[in-house]
């Protein structure tokens, strides 16, 4: 396939993405950062959002598993969620984070749980979608090309 | 005949002649020796007598005639030589002496005379200074009379009591038998007889105004004698028996505070007077006299000055009263409509979260039941409860929201947001149910709209739904065209929005929406009732239930609140109608595109940072190993060394003298705020600490206060761009501080 295929399919694949909030102008920024000095930022950071992600994760599954529930807990692994998710970029699952503490203060056990429920949806949807558009940037990088900047205009 | 040395002499013949001749003469030497013993002794008792010498020479003169008479008395009969020539020697000096006395007394007689008249014309001259010093003293009592009279006048400011002191203190000081004060009724035709001096309580007699006699007094600030025959002067029964006292009248002017300009007196522009009358004793010969007649007119001035400080302080003290007794009604009024405020706020607070409550449990519940397996029936049924659901939803919160609209405590929140595709959404929204009725529509976004603006974002989208909604809702074809553009000022002058007073500004512009529809068009003579709330159209109410009439009104409450104006014309019932309005948003720069989700790469813009932050050691602490991997990258990107830390143990044992700036996150399990104590405590010369930075997602204010207090020298809230990274570092470089707002 060549380059500039390649880059139309990045682009088209990319923009839907922040067009439907599964990414905002954060995860732009990262993008920005990359450059010859750090050619595999954006790569470093998801990959480390994604570790950090599921080890959280798997806490609150288990903390909220438990007979007795440690609210306070749960606070702080969603807040640690929420710092990374918006560090990243990754605007659903900041904003289920967002919920998801209300809920902990309210100490609504149900509404945890469906939060979540939620939270894990949004992260598995957004892994998705972060490891395709890594994989498509290799690609072009493979290819010789550059990954295309987002020119957005209205 | 014999000689015989007989000392008793033969008496001659007229013998009795003789006789008588000798005792006058013996008397007349005693009286003459007598006078000057007397004379003498009386000079001795009186202590002035300037002519000792005229008195001795009269002495002599006195004495040597009475030595002569004496001597006389030997003649009578034979006598010898010797009593002779003593005769001869006393009458020679008696005649000297005489002769001086008669020259001396030619001067001294006019002396004396003179004396006299100088006497009498001292003792003119004592009576007339006499006379003079009464009058003098009159005077003086005189003044001091209007002077106490005056004050008593003006030590009161109750008017009955002045008027009352006037006539009695005049009463007093003249000597006066009556003293009347008539005063103008309210009709100004006719004069009162209000108070007089003897009579307690007099009788109100009336006496037209337009007399030759009062018009005589009333033109002229002198005080007029008057007949006792004229009516103002027949006070009291005539008394005496043989003459009336004389009557005089002045005028007292009545002034209002119109009259006391502050340049000039108050000057003779009133037209109101009083009448005092003064009457003098009857039978009495007294005449008024000058003084007393400038007593008089000085007194009347008094009066008219001290009655108007009277009237003035009587309207300010109504005045205040008034006022008082609005005030404490206002207050009342004011604590009312206080009271219910709150109730109704209290009961909004309450319904606001009971009626959202089971709604929202409704509405969750349908939209689940909704996934669940139904029958076609069962659906039906569902969709039909979700619909309804969703509206009373919606109406429940535009009630909601028209209350808090109302009372002014909604707030429009200003944020940048992009314009563009603010109308791309909306139409995105309204396309489905257009396409459905086959209506087309054809947006005309103008060129020259700028991309974002600040203001509220949800609030302009209600607005423009609602606007585009009711287009849609009534038109049953056609096409619904919607035009938006940047307002320029001239075409503020509209006949039609009349009280639009926009004002242009650098930092706002005023953003222009016209929807047009070829639909069913609005009555012109409803199209006033359109915005308030609750009142239907009415032969829409059978096609189409759905709208509750608020849409309109709270449409019309946010424009206000955008400062703006929104109107609908229509030509007709099935003439279309055309929604336009205009409000205000503010002008979006680069610099604040803080919430943007796009940030448009401007090429040229040096991508490795300002030399200035080439090397520059950096610490970045944050547990979280995203962030800290981020903000690790973004740092870097602007040409710093970054060093990082995971916790503050960490941080406290890699920080050196070297590092220019710490970040750290402060909300976390981390105490951040505990790091910048020790960090203080560590560097203890100012230039060897490094600044100390906030670098947080936390928006809560307590966050900022508690950096203040442990000395931070800024706050910067997470995510950050690199563009506002590249700034804050400059501003921190350069001011040592920097705290965001949050």
């Amino acid at each position: 396939m060549e380059v500039d295929q390649m880059q139309r399919q990045y682009l088209d694949y990319t923009k839907p993405l922040f067009l439907e909030g599964f990414l905002d102008g954060q995860f732009l920024q990262l993008q920005q950062l990359q450059d010859e000095n750090n050619p595999d930022f954006v790569a470093e950071v998801v990959s480390l959002f994604f570790e950090d992600s599921e080890r959280l994760l798997n806490d609150l599954t288990f903390s909220l598993e438990q007979k007795s529930i440690d609210f306070k807990k749960i606070d702080a692994h969603v807040h640690q969620l929420k710092g990374s998710s918006s560090s990243i970029g990754a605007q659903r699952v900041k904003n289920c984070c967002i919920a998801f503490r209300n809920f902990c203060e309210e100490q609504n056990i149900d509404a945890c749980l469906s939060c979540l429920q939620q939270v894990k949806q949004e992260y598995c949807h957004v892994k998705n979608k972060l490891e395709t558009l890594i994989r498509l940037e290799q690609q072009i990088v493979a290819a010789g090309g550059s990954i295309p900047t987002m020119e957005f205009s209205f | 005949m014999e000689f015989c040395n007989c000392i008793d002499p033969q008496m001659p013949a007229d013998d009795l002649l003789v006789k008588y001749q000798y005792i006058s003469d013996f008397f007349i030497a005693l009286a003459y020796f007598s006078i000057p013993l007397e004379l003498i002794y009386f000079v001795k008792k009186s202590a002035v007598f300037p002519y000792k010498w005229v008195l001795v020479q009269f002495g002599a003169f006195i004495v040597l005639c009475g030595a002569t008479h004496l001597i006389n008395l030997w003649t009578f009969v034979i006598h010898s030589r010797t009593v002779a020539i003593v005769m001869t020697t006393a009458k020679v000096l008696t005649a000297v002496v005489s002769c001086a006395t008669a020259l001396m007394l030619v001067h001294i007689i006019p002396d004396l005379l003179s004396v006299k008249t100088r006497e009498l014309f001292l003792k003119n001259k004592a009576a007339e200074l006499d006379r003079e010093m009464g009058l003098i003293r009159t005077q003086e009592e005189t003044g001091r009379h209007v002077r106490m009279l005056t004050h008593e006048i003006r030590s009161t400011l109750h008017r009955h009591t002045i008027l009352k002191t006037t006539l009695v203190e005049l009463g007093r000081t003249l000597g006066l038998e009556e003293c009347a004060l008539w005063m103008p009724t309210r009709t100004g035709l006719e004069l009162q007889l209000s108070y007089t001096l003897r009579q307690q309580n007099p009788v109100g007699y009336t006496v037209p105004i337009h007399l030759p006699v009062i018009d005589q007094v009333f033109s002229s600030n002198k005080a007029v004698t008057i007949s006792h025959n004229c009516p103002v002067a027949r006070l009291r029964p005539y008394a005496g028996k043989y003459m009336p006292g004389s009557v005089v009248a002045v005028r007292v002017p009545l002034l209002d505070l119109s009259n006391f300009q502050i340049y000039d007196w108050p000057e003779v522009s009133t037209r109101n007077y009083a009448l005092m009358v003064l009457m003098l004793p009857s039978d009495s010969a007294r005449q008024w006299h000058v003084h007393e007649l400038e007593l008089v007119e000085v007194v009347a001035d008094q009066v008219a000055v001290a009655l108007s400080h009277a009237a003035i302080l009587e309207e300010s003290m109504r005045a205040r009263d008034q006022l008082m007794e609005q005030n404490v009604a206002l207050d009342l009024a004011r604590r009312e409509a206080e009271t219910a405020i709150r109730a109704r706020n209290d009961f909004l607070a309450v319904m606001n979260h009971e009626m959202r409550t089971p709604m929202h449990a409704v509405i969750a519940l349908s939209s689940l039941l909704q996934e669940t397996d139904l029958t076609a029936e069962q659906r039906l049924m569902v969709e039909t409860i979700l619909k309804s659901s969703n509206l009373l939803a919606t109406l429940i919160n535009d009630v909601l929201d028209l209350s808090r609209l109302e009372d002014g405590s909604l707030q429009l929140e200003a944020t940048t947001f992009n314009l563009h595709s603010l109308f791309r959404e909306v139409l995105n929204l309204i396309k489905p149910v257009a396409s459905v009725k086959k209506l087309s529509l054809t947006p005309h976004l103008a060129s020259d709209l700028p991309m974002y603006a600040i203001g509220d974002e949800n609030r302009l989208m209600q607005t423009i739904l609602n606007v585009v909604g009711n287009a849609v809702k009534f038109s049953k074809e056609g096409c619904i065209s919607i035009t938006a553009f940047v307002a320029k000022p001239e075409s503020f002058r509209d006949a039609r929005i009349p009280d639009f007073l926009p004002v242009p500004s650098d930092s706002h512009f005023y953003l222009r929406v016209q929807v047009k529809d070829s639909g069913s068009g609005i009555n012109p003579q409803d199209i006033p009732k359109l915005f308030t709330k609750f009142a239907q159209n009415q032969s829409l109410t059978t096609r189409n239930p759905a709208g509750s009439g608020l849409g309109l009104a709270i449409c019309r409450r946010f424009v206000n609140l955008m400062e703006g104006h929104i109107w609908i014309e229509s030509e007709g019932i099935g003439k279309g109608c055309t929604a336009t309005f205009i409000v205000k948003l503010g002008i979006a720069d680069r610099s604040n595109e803080l919430k943007l989700p796009f940030v448009p790469k401007v090429p040229g813009n040096p991508v490795h940072g300002c030399t200035h932050f080439a090397g520059l050691k950096v610490l970045v602490m944050d547990d979280n190993g995203v962030s800290r991997t981020v903000t690790k990258g973004l740092l870097m990107h602007l040409g710093c060394d970054v060093t990082t830390a995971s916790s503050s143990e960490e941080c406290l044992g890699v920080v050196s003298v070297e590092h220019e700036v710490v970040f750290m996150e402060v909300c976390t399990g981390l105490d951040g705020y505990e790091l910048a104590v020790r960090l203080h405590e560590k560097f203890t010369k100012h230039q060897d600490r490094p600044l100390m930075v906030a670098l947080t997602g936390n928006t809560k204010r307590v966050t900022k206060e508690n950096c203040m207090r442990v000395g931070m020298d800024g706050l910067i809230l997470k995510p950050i761009s690199v563009d506002k990274m590249r700034g804050v570092l400059s501003e921190l470089l350069e001011r040592r501080v920097l705290f965001e707002t949050v």
